[in-house]
């Protein structure tokens, strides 16, 4: 019995130092070439135009922080996770970073200590990233923005969790090798959607938020061949990320390809607007700086992916709704709260009004299977961003402090069965 | 001066209309820009967002927009000898206060001035002899025609997507406009609002009589508009709630809907509010501004240098600024020298009620601020004056800007003022009664003028702004004549009754009701510096680096709303200051 359960003990320790070994063993990683001029102000400009679609300072840039220089707040399962310094800085930042560290960095996950990184860093999307655009931003972080000499933050992360060496069985058995990440322009028929996929599935990191994950965190597809891939449903900071694939009712069947340029381009379109600080800010700090071409590619590409399978939600318009609320008719109590608190704004018809009151009919928001946006959007209201494009900062006031919890069940209920929703 | 801010080209003193507009002339020329307000920071979102917004008791009795009276105010008086008393309650005029100032809870009518009200005094003068003008009357031209400013109007109204009816376009005339009115060069950017019923019973008896009705052209969204700024305007859904409150729909145009947006995303201008500015800083000879200084959020008194200062407060308190800090000479009126203060006007405004039967459904909840139609026929050369024997027109409109129970409930003139009697009254004509208005002009008088009050100080300590004021005979007699002229147009709807409250002979101004805040003159344009405070360029005569924007140029008010000419007259001066000023600073014309 001893024996046993010493040789038991025994096998433990051999297969944790396997374990264990194998998480330590180093990753291979290819060498690049530097660039003959790092410098080069064209290639310093390319690195930045793709360092905004890579939307780096989402994380890396705290709230009225220095550009990049890291401490923002990233709330994780485990702790509190704070984004690390990249600015050039050879003592707080990444300067003294090679090409080839900041290669392991970007497309692995493994910092130039070796330690491999949380997976708020989206290296398995950024895995899929040209050797050419890496060198560019590699450029562009060394010679385009300014040094801070800002220490990073320790995370708030209690010990065991705080150990690195899991991170790399992880990033080992679920993060896909670069080498096979590598993107295929081959693949797609279109230059245009090869474009658009290269961007959506690498720097756009898209399906961060946009695709499910697994139990063990991973995304369920990280490209188009997953029917799982963009079809929306995790909460992002209390909102619904939306399915961007081809869904009808849920997602961007409807939705022309202007409509998806014009929304990455300003936030909104004539009849939808974004919803939420998290999209809205990769709107004002990425997409909208992309050119037209490659806002075009990508609107191409989401509009190839076909609808994800088991939607419930239909539209079909149904005049019924306005009928009789236009002739008092309507006199359900969801009805009432309906004309007293949305109507002056979305109308009787629910359609709105182009361009500034989105409708409420057929509304991918409306007839999301999961209405935390909906009911967020009434209780709380939402704002959009000003930028070049639509400087007009939009908004819906929040309702929470006029409706009850019963109020609003049954205004959204309401909501939810007119019109054709 | 414990505290000194670092240079900047320009600072605008006033977030309403004009300091707007000029923040977003300098900026686009390339000037760092920071611009004070005395009160909050305020946005459609969520300051005027719906339905907190739309709260009669807040809004219209608690004032909760309007500038608070226990800091500053004015005192009046109706003559020079009398002793000046503090307006403490909001009553004849209502200055705005926070981002978006007055243009953020105006009504919306958005007129342009007649060609003939640029040149007033010589355009009497010629038509009907010098001696036709009171000796009192110290009306003056405009030194700019309506030529000059043609451009300037219009791009402000395709700032404010006004919705109207072009009368004459490059001279021709077109169908459903004013006839009457200087050529525009293009469309307005919307059409007219709808109709409500007392507009469309306008029309009726206007044509029967023989008059010219016309949509009044309105800063009140007839529809989706994006602006050349690029900022989005939503369509008026007739809510009721414009003058008093700020809009809650993005549909009438504001300085926060309209150019706040893009001033907002512009890294050389700074808006600091809750900064109260003290007085403009001269160098040492009295010749050139240095700056403001200002009371910030915190209450710290502060220093701002800069090159150039823009007084872009309200009218009134524009001029105070001036008489404060020394910029120009204050007017005597026994002496008639000196030129700050001078000319202060203001606007003839008169009501006639009609209440009709139970079959007629005025729905007075309903409201457009600046929606309606009116008619020019008894407006600048239209009007005869000679027979009518008095200076100045003015014009007779239906307008409907919403009403409600709380902002008061009109009843036929007998009715006791309480018991069943007026309930039943109120009931009756809550919905079924029509106001029209008649808007005069108002000329300017040798002893009407601003100037420091002797006795009162505002809470920084500064004497309060003393408005002498009263209704002139001129004045009176056009309101009995004009609104004389508006019964006899109301009896072709035949009412049940009907009431006009002309002014009587020998009346006084009465500062406890609301008459409009279009407060004009103080400190104007004029191309004698003898005679007036600002050049043509609203540049001060004796200040260069100082310009003065707003009502407070006018030397007389005419039939008109003002804040047409007054963004117009904004975007005059930063045309000049751009194009000619910041290439030379100096006077911009010699006097």
């Amino acid at each position: 019995m001893k024996k046993l359960l010493l040789s038991l003990v025994c096998l433990a320790v051999l297969v944790f130092i396997a374990v264990f070994a194998y998480a330590l063993w180093p990753t291979h990683t290819a060498a690049l070439q530097p660039p003959a001029d790092l410098a080069d102000a064209a290639l310093v400009a390319r690195g930045k135009y793709l360092a905004d679609a890579g939307d780096c300072t989402a994380c890396h840039t705290a709230n009225d922080g220095k550009p990049f220089a890291g401490g923002l707040p990233i709330a994780s399962p485990i702790g509190t996770l704070y984004s690390t310094n990249i600015t050039p800085s050879k003592t707080q930042g990444i300067g003294n970073y090679s090409l080839n560290d900041f290669e392991r960095a970007l497309r692995h996950g493994i910092a130039a200590n070796g330690d491999s990184l949380y997976l708020a860093m989206p290296y398995p999307s950024y895995a899929r990233v040209s050797d050419d655009d890496l060198k560019a931003l590699y450029a562009y972080f060394m010679h385009g923005i300014a040094p801070v000499e800002q220490a990073n933050r320790a995370n708030d992360v209690p010990w065991p969790l705080s150990m690195r060496w899991p991170l790399a069985l992880w990033r080992k058995w679920l993060a896909p090798a670069p080498e096979q990440a590598k993107f295929d322009a081959a693949r797609y028929s279109d230059p245009a959607v090869a474009r658009g996929a290269y961007l959506v599935q690498g720097l756009g990191h898209c399906g961060s938020c946009h695709t499910p994950r697994a139990p063990t965190l991973q995304e369920r597809a990280l490209d188009e061949s997953g029917a799982q891939y963009l079809a929306g449903g995790p909460h992002i900071d209390g909102w619904l990320a939306v399915n961007l694939r081809s869904n009808d009712a849920t997602g961007l069947g409807a939705w022309s390809i202007d409509d998806i340029v014009t929304t990455l381009r300003s936030g909104r379109n004539p009849h939808r607007a974004v919803l939420g600080e998290a999209m809205g800010n990769v709107v004002q700090h990425s997409t909208q700086y992309l050119s037209d071409a490659d806002l075009t590619a990508i609107a191409k590409y989401l509009k190839t992916l076909p609808a994800s399978p088991g939607e419930t939600s239909r539209f079909k318009a149904d005049p019924a709704t306005a009928q009789a609320l236009a002739s008092g008719q309507e006199n359900s109590r969801g009805a009432q709260l309906y004309l007293d608190n949305c109507a002056a704004c979305h109308r009787s018809n629910g359609l709105g009004n182009a361009h500034v009151f989105p409708a409420i009919a057929g509304n991918s928001t409306v007839l999301a299977g999961d209405p935390v946006s909906l009911i967020r959007l009434v209780l709380v209201g939402a704002k959009l961003q000003g930028n070049a494009a639509a400087p007009s900062p939009l908004g819906m006031p929040g309702f929470a402090w006029r409706l009850s919890d019963d109020d609003a069940a049954q205004l959204l209920t309401f909501i939810r069965q007119s019109w054709g929703n | 001066m414990a505290n000194i801010q670092p240079k900047v080209d320009a600072v605008i003193v006033g977030m309403g209309w004009t300091g707007a507009i000029l923040a977003k002339e300098l900026t686009d020329a390339g000037l760092n820009v920071v611009a004070f307000e005395r009160g909050a920071d305020r946005d459609t979102q969520p300051d005027f967002a719906y339905p907190r917004v739309v709260d009669e008791l807040e809004g219209s009795v608690h004032r909760r927009y309007l500038q608070s009276l226990a800091q500053e105010t004015v005192t009046v008086r109706h003559t020079p000898t009398a002793t000046a008393v503090p307006y403490r309650q909001m009553g004849s005029f209502k200055p705005g206060t926070g981002v978006g100032g007055a243009g953020s809870h105006w009504s919306g009518c958005h007129f342009r001035a007649l060609p003939e009200d640029f040149k007033l005094r010589s355009n009497v003068e010629q038509r009907y002899g010098r001696n036709f003008i009171p000796q009192d009357m110290t009306i003056q031209d405009f030194p700019v025609s309506y030529d000059d400013l043609e451009p300037h109007f219009d791009h402000f109204e395709y700032v404010c997507g006004t919705s109207g009816k072009a009368g004459v376009i490059n001279g021709v005339k077109q169908p459903g406009g004013n006839p009457f009115e200087g050529s525009r060069s293009r469309e307005f950017p919307l059409g007219p609002n709808p109709s409500y019923l007392g507009a469309e019973m306008f029309y009726k008896a206007a044509r029967e009589v023989g008059y010219n009705p016309y949509p009044i052209p309105a800063s009140n969204a007839s529809a989706a508009y994006v602006n050349p700024y690029g900022c989005q305007m939503g369509p008026c859904n007739f809510c009721g709630f414009c003058s008093d409150y700020g809009c809650l729909n993005y549909s009438k145009a504001s300085p926060n809907a309209c150019i706040l947006p893009v001033l907002r995303l512009r890294k050389q201008f700074e808006l600091r509010t809750h900064s109260q500015v003290l007085k403009v800083n001269l160098d040492s000879d009295g010749k050139k501004a240095t700056g403001v200084t200002y009371l910030d959020a915190q209450g710290r008194e502060c220093e701002q240098p800069a090159e150039l200062v823009l007084l872009c407060a309200f009218s009134l308190y524009n001029v105070h600024l001036m008489l404060l800090s020394g910029v120009g000479k204050p007017y005597d009126p026994a002496s008639g020298e000196g030129t700050v203060g001078r000319n202060y006007s203001y606007q003839n405004l008169n009501r006639v009620m009609m209440f009709f039967g139970k079959d007629t459904q005025a729905n007075g909840f309903i409201g457009i601020g600046g929606g309606g139609t009116t008619i020019d026929d008894l407006n600048g050369n239209q009007l005869d004056n000679g027979k009518a024997g008095f200076v100045g027109g003015g014009i007779i409109w239906a307008r409907q800007p919403g009403s409600g129970p709380v902002r008061g409930v009109s009843v036929p003139s007998g009715t006791p003022n309480w018991g069943p009697q007026w309930k039943k009254a109120a009931a009756d004509a809550f919905r079924h009664s029509f106001y029209y208005e008649v808007q005069g002009a108002c000329m300017s008088y040798r002893q009407h003028y601003l100037s420091l009050d002797p006795t009162y100080r505002d809470a920084f300590g500064r004497p309060l702004l003393r408005m002498t004021f009263d209704w002139h005979d001129n004045e009176i007699k056009a309101s009995q004549f004009l609104v004389n002229k508006a019964l006899d147009m109301c009896k072709v709807l035949s009412p049940q009754s009907m009431a006009g409250d002309a002014k009587k002979a020998g009346g006084h101004y009465d500062i406890t009701k609301y008459q409009s805040t279009h407060t004009c003159g103080g400190a104007i344009m004029g191309s004698d510096p003898k005679t007036s405070a600002l050049n043509r360029y609203l540049q001060s005569w004796d200040v260069h680096n100082v310009f003065v924007i707003g009502a407070n140029a006018f030397p007389q008010n005419n039939g008109y709303n003002p804040t047409g000419m007054v963004g117009a007259l904004a975007y005059w001066a930063a045309t000049a200051i751009r194009e000619q000023y910041l290439k030379k600073p100096g006077p911009l014309v010699q006097a």
